[in-house]
């Protein structure tokens, strides 16, 4: 098998098989284990493993100070910088939490994946729009996938909260805005499963993405586009005792947890997914997510000709000094009128004659 | 008797790959013209590098030492604890193939293994397997696999083909720095001994004797004098420059391709000329006789090795700031690392102030050390240059912006508000908008491998650039490539004379030169190259034209 | 010229499948690449290669000037020249046009009066292939001409000082 499939094969495999010891978990009537058991257990390995990152990462220090200046820096008074360059190339801190929002809200550097069409007729702008939109397709895929899925988790705290807070039930008729089919479709359900879906078939089709990916890239994707097909079709088409479920969950953040009856197995692969996601994402490239705060490219500002940046183990390097390479050439360069700090002998000895 | 290939065979034979192997499985192809030469024993004594010994890239036998995989480990672990921004890249990519087609040796030679997160992932599958659970238990699975040779020599090859340009940390939604990777991945091998010769014959000479070239003080001083001649001879302008004179005000430090490479050169008699035209106080060093920086490409400690020399003879000449010509991996270096390296605010300089306009740079208040571009645009601002641009009507110019100085200093508008100022109005057009400013190409030669023997992969590794070069002289008859980086006028002009024939390289600072009017000059008829002025020839019609 | 009329038709298909060819021959990974994008700047070697095909071609159906036949040939080997292939390989790829052309015409070659030129412009082609050996030839030559001529520009500044004249040396 080639390095592609036997990676693609193992992370489906894997998905397929945590859905599998789900179902066949509840047939064996461990709900204890998969609804109680399991999610407190993610839930641990996900905040001491998270620690544990960001532990390991703080403790290596930044020695240098590198951003990546993406724009005209600081300089002259008179030379201007527009809004984009001061965030694109931060002198301070404040600007600095500008790129860094700009960064992390907007994908900005995704969205500078732009490619000029200068081909094309400066006459025909339609064509240019598209050929400079077709780029943007990653960016967009990236953010509808990670907004999609922060509203979706948002969503779920309707599980966990008695009564909800107001927000959620804004956010439940907004993201509900098309009214559409009963119950009625949650829009951020459908983005998420498109999205995680277009970056899936990308690395699958694209050659060079499917040469580079790893399992541990199909993984996550997979487990989530499986978290998302369990979770439509539970609220869609399988229904399940929802109240039941509002009762697992509220015991499960009330830490008095109790395993209601009715709750079909297809809750509990949806359940089981989310928690093998949560245990797995502190130790996985999934980490990227606190890992950009602490990208030392993009969270520190250009600002090291007029602050002072210290690195903690500077240590002293051997180096030629000045005096020895003028005892080297002394003679030499004193002959060709060079200024030296020791005179040589024959100058002492032409001095005195 | 072995059978004749059809033509269709032949054109097949090329592919060394399936599409079925994985990439772990490809090995690399030393072809000659793909990489640099093993460094000779002899410079790594000269530095005191470890296991100076000769060997051959092309050969199997790298005669590593018999534990390189403990010191490879070692100091794979070491720089971990040291480098945040190496864990970091590490951990948190996640393949998302936005890097890619942004390399430009990926864009050249398509090759698979220079797409930046493939490059990278070469060093990662390292970590991998001996630093993270996942991978030790995993293995090939997990993207982790065993340092072996062929790995090491993998590393070797590919490092070797990363300019450390940062184009793709650019674009990288998480800030991810090839070019980080890169300098620490070099660190490693030179742990063990593997250096390339370019790299390693300019730091030694650098470190020995002043310069990269290699040049002793009084070659340099004799070189730096004919250039003053060659002023006067063009222009009747003496501009003799003073060396190590304690006092002066300013110390001024320059690659050292500036003084013994054309054009280089002709920025070189350029910065004399102005100076001479404001009457600054200031000296150069034949000990700091070298801005730029090869030790930076071999590893953090050699680029301080060498970079602390600057501030030393500044100390030691008791000058009052530093003045720095055009160039640049030196500018990455002074703007990124000197002060860090040094360890403090260098005390015993002050604040740069330009003694003509009075101009305090408070961009260099720690730094002390301005960059020419910004003295000179500054100069221009206040009116205290008189050009003549027609000077330099002969020279339809487009601008190179050097990937150091763009995405490691960040300085775009002031070399191109000194070429406005040059330039007759028209004679300046930019390449198209992706191919410059942040998003600027690399020259292909960057980082130390702009040697000779890898010709071929540097030729592929400029393409892009010189792509995008050719497309403005096709269009708008663009004869000039202008530049802020000595490196670039080293390899520039190489790369333009296979790809983009009839094109020249020139500093900004030359241009410069051409166009300042001194009181007393000659009347000028040729550029300083020697090349006849527009219209001078046809002086009279031209001027019949001028008056009417 | 009934050929020529029809090569001009086919234009479209038969540069496709050339064009394809001529990618098909490096290293997988390779020709997905080159020949995903056309755009200049984002493919330049895809597109430099895509340009030299279609001046060779065009060149070629339209009366083979010799000076555009080069230009397009010029383009092309230019690329390979620097890639080090083997000068065979460099070159296989103008044949694979004739097979390009025995594929897309199959059934208008059965024609006699067209199969005699078809003969005919395989004998150009042979010619062509000449003239590719003498421009990949000097491709190398300007390879290892500019090789010589930086070494000496390193020091050009030294020499210039020395009085020597670059271009004598």
């Amino acid at each position: 098998m080639d390095f592609c499939k036997r990676h693609f094969s193992v992370a489906l495999g894997a998905v397929l098989g945590l859905m599998l010891i789900a179902f066949i978990g509840v047939k064996a009537n461990l709900q204890l284990l998969f609804g109680v058991v399991a999610p407190y257990l993610a839930v641990l390995i996900f905040v001491e493993g998270m620690i544990y990152r960001l532990i390991k990462w703080a403790r290596s220090p930044v020695p240098f100070r590198i951003p990546t200046t993406a724009a005209q820096g600081r300089s002259l008074p008179w030379i201007e910088r527009s809004l984009g360059d001061k965030l694109d190339n931060p002198e301070n801190t404040k600007w600095t939490i500008g790129r860094m929002a700009l960064e992390i809200l907007a994908f900005r550097s995704l969205f500078r994946n732009t490619r000029t069409e200068l081909r094309k007729d400066p006459v025909d702008g339609k064509k240019v729009q598209l050929v400079h939109w077709s780029y943007k397709w990653l960016w967009l895929g990236a953010i509808a996938f990670h907004y999609a899925f922060l509203v979706v988790i948002l969503r779920h705290l309707r599980f966990f909260t008695e009564p909800a807070p107001g927000f959620l039930h804004l956010l439940d008729s907004l993201d509900g805005f098309l009214q559409f089919y009963i119950p009625v479709v949650f829009v951020s359900g459908v983005v998420l499963l498109a999205a995680a879906l277009f970056l899936l078939a990308r690395r699958l089709v694209k050659a060079e993405l499917r040469y580079i990916s790893l399992a541990a890239d199909y993984f996550p994707l997979l487990l989530i586009i499986g978290i998302a097909v369990t979770g439509i079709l539970m609220r869609y088409f399988f229904k399940t005792d929802i109240v039941a479920v509002k009762q697992l969950a509220l015991g499960l953040a009330t830490l008095k947890p109790v395993v209601p009856e009715g709750i079909s197995a297809l809750f509990y692969m949806h359940f089981f997914l989310v928690c093998v996601l949560f245990a797995y994402f502190p130790f996985s490239k999934l980490a990227h997510a606190p890992g950009v705060f602490l990208s030392p490219s993009r969270n520190q500002p250009g600002d090291n000709r007029w602050k002072l940046y210290v690195n903690p183990w500077n240590y002293p390097v051997k180096f030629h000094t000045y005096m020895e390479i003028e005892d080297q050439y002394r003679e030499a360069m004193y002959e060709a009128g060079l200024p030296v700090e020791i005179l040589p002998e024959s100058a002492k000895t032409g001095g005195e004659g | 008797m072995s059978k004749l290939p059809k033509p269709e065979e032949l054109a097949r034979n090329i592919s060394f790959q399936t599409p079925a192997k994985g990439w772990m499985d490809v090995k690399p192809d030393f072809r000659p013209g793909t990489y640099c030469n093993a460094a000779a024993p002899k410079w790594m004594e000269w530095v005191g590098y470890p296991f100076p010994r000769a060997w051959s890239v092309a050969e199997a036998d790298w005669k590593l030492p018999p534990d390189w995989k403990e010191i490879i480990l070692a100091g794979m672990e070491d720089r971990l604890k040291r480098f945040r921004s190496l864990k970091i890249f590490f951990d948190i990519c996640v393949r998302c193939g936005a890097c890619a087609d942004k390399c430009h040796f990926y864009l050249g030679t398509g090759d698979p293994k220079n797409m930046p997160v493939l490059r990278a992932e070469l060093m990662r599958s390292v970590y991998k397997r001996y630093f993270t659970t996942a991978g030790k238990l995993l293995g090939e699975i997990a993207g982790a696999r065993d340092l072996t040779e062929d790995v090491l020599k993998e590393w070797f090859f590919y490092l070797h083909q990363c300019t450390i340009c940062r184009r793709c940390s650019l674009f990288c939604p998480y800030g991810i720095d090839m070019a980080e990777m890169t300098l620490l991945g070099r660190e490693m091998l030179a742990s063990v001994g593997l250096n390339i010769d370019w790299a390693l014959a300019s730091v030694a000479q650098c470190y020995d004797k002043g310069s990269h070239i290699g040049a002793t003080p009084q070659a340099f001083k004799d070189m730096m004098d004919f250039l003053a001649e060659e002023n006067e001879r063009i222009t009747g302008i003496t501009t003799p420059p003073s060396y190590n004179r304690k006092g002066a005000e300013v110390l001024f430090v320059m690659p050292s391709g500036d003084y013994f490479a054309d054009p280089g050169t002709f920025t070189m008699m350029g910065y004399m000329l102005l100076f001479e035209y404001i009457g600054l106080d200031y000296t150069l060093s034949t000990y700091a006789a070298e801005g730029g920086n090869f030790g930076w490409f071999v590893s953090h400690e050699m680029g301080k090795r060498l970079n602390v020399k600057i501030y030393e003879e500044a100390k030691r000449l008791k000058v009052k700031w530093i003045l720095g010509g055009e160039c640049g991996h030196m500018w990455r270096v002074c703007n990124q690392y000197m002060p860090t390296y040094w360890g403090e605010s260098p005390g015993f300089l002050e604040e740069p102030v330009s003694p003509i306009t009075g101009t305090r740079f408070e961009n260099a208040k720690v730094h002390k050390m301005v960059h020419i571009s910004e003295f000179t645009a500054d100069l221009i601002k206040h009116g205290k240059l008189k050009f003549d641009t027609q000077r330099n009507a002969h020279i339809k110019l487009t601008f190179h912006d050097s990937c150091n100085t763009s995405r490691g200093m960040g300085i775009f508008e002031e070399p191109r508000y000194i070429i406005n100022s040059v330039l007759p109005e028209g004679n300046f057009v930019e390449m198209p908008p992706n191919t410059i400013r942040e998003k600027t190409f690399c020259c292909g030669s960057s980082s130390g491998i702009n040697a000779n023997e890898n010709m071929e992969i540097r030729m592929l590794g400029g393409f892009p650039r010189a792509n995008a070069v050719r497309y403005v002289q096709e269009k708008y008859g663009v004869n000039h490539l202008g530049c802020i980086c000595a490196l670039d006028r080293a390899t520039l002009p190489t790369l333009v004379q296979y790809w983009v024939p009839g094109m020249e390289c020139t500093g900004i600072t030359e241009l410069v030169g051409n166009a300042l009017v001194f009181p007393g000059e000659l009347e000028r008829t040729t550029d300083l190259r020697d090349r006849d002025l527009e219209g001078f020839g046809e002086a009279e019609e031209t001027e019949e034209e001028g008056d009417e | 010229m009934q050929l020529r009329e029809l090569l001009t038709q086919k234009q479209a298909p038969i540069l496709s499948r050339w064009r394809q060819l001529v990618f098909d021959s490096y290293p997988a990974q390779t020709a997905v690449f080159l020949a995903k994008e056309q755009d200049r700047f984002s493919n330049p070697v895809g597109y430099r290669l895509s340009q030299g095909l279609k001046t060779l071609f065009e060149a070629l159906v339209h009366g083979g000037d010799r000076e555009r036949v080069e230009a397009g040939l010029d383009e092309i080997l230019g690329v390979k020249a620097v890639q080090e292939l083997a000068p065979s390989q460099s070159l296989a790829f103008i044949f694979l046009l004739k097979t390009v052309v025995r594929q897309e015409l199959a059934q208008e070659l059965q024609d006699s009066r067209v199969a005699g030129e078809f003969r005919e412009f395989g004998d150009i082609l042979d010619g062509v292939v000449l003239l590719g050996f003498d421009i990949y030839t000097r491709r190398r030559e300007r390879l290892c001409e500019i090789r010589v001529e930086e070494v000496k520009q390193r020091v050009s500044g030294l020499l210039r000082k020395a009085g020597y004249d670059l271009t004598n040396l």
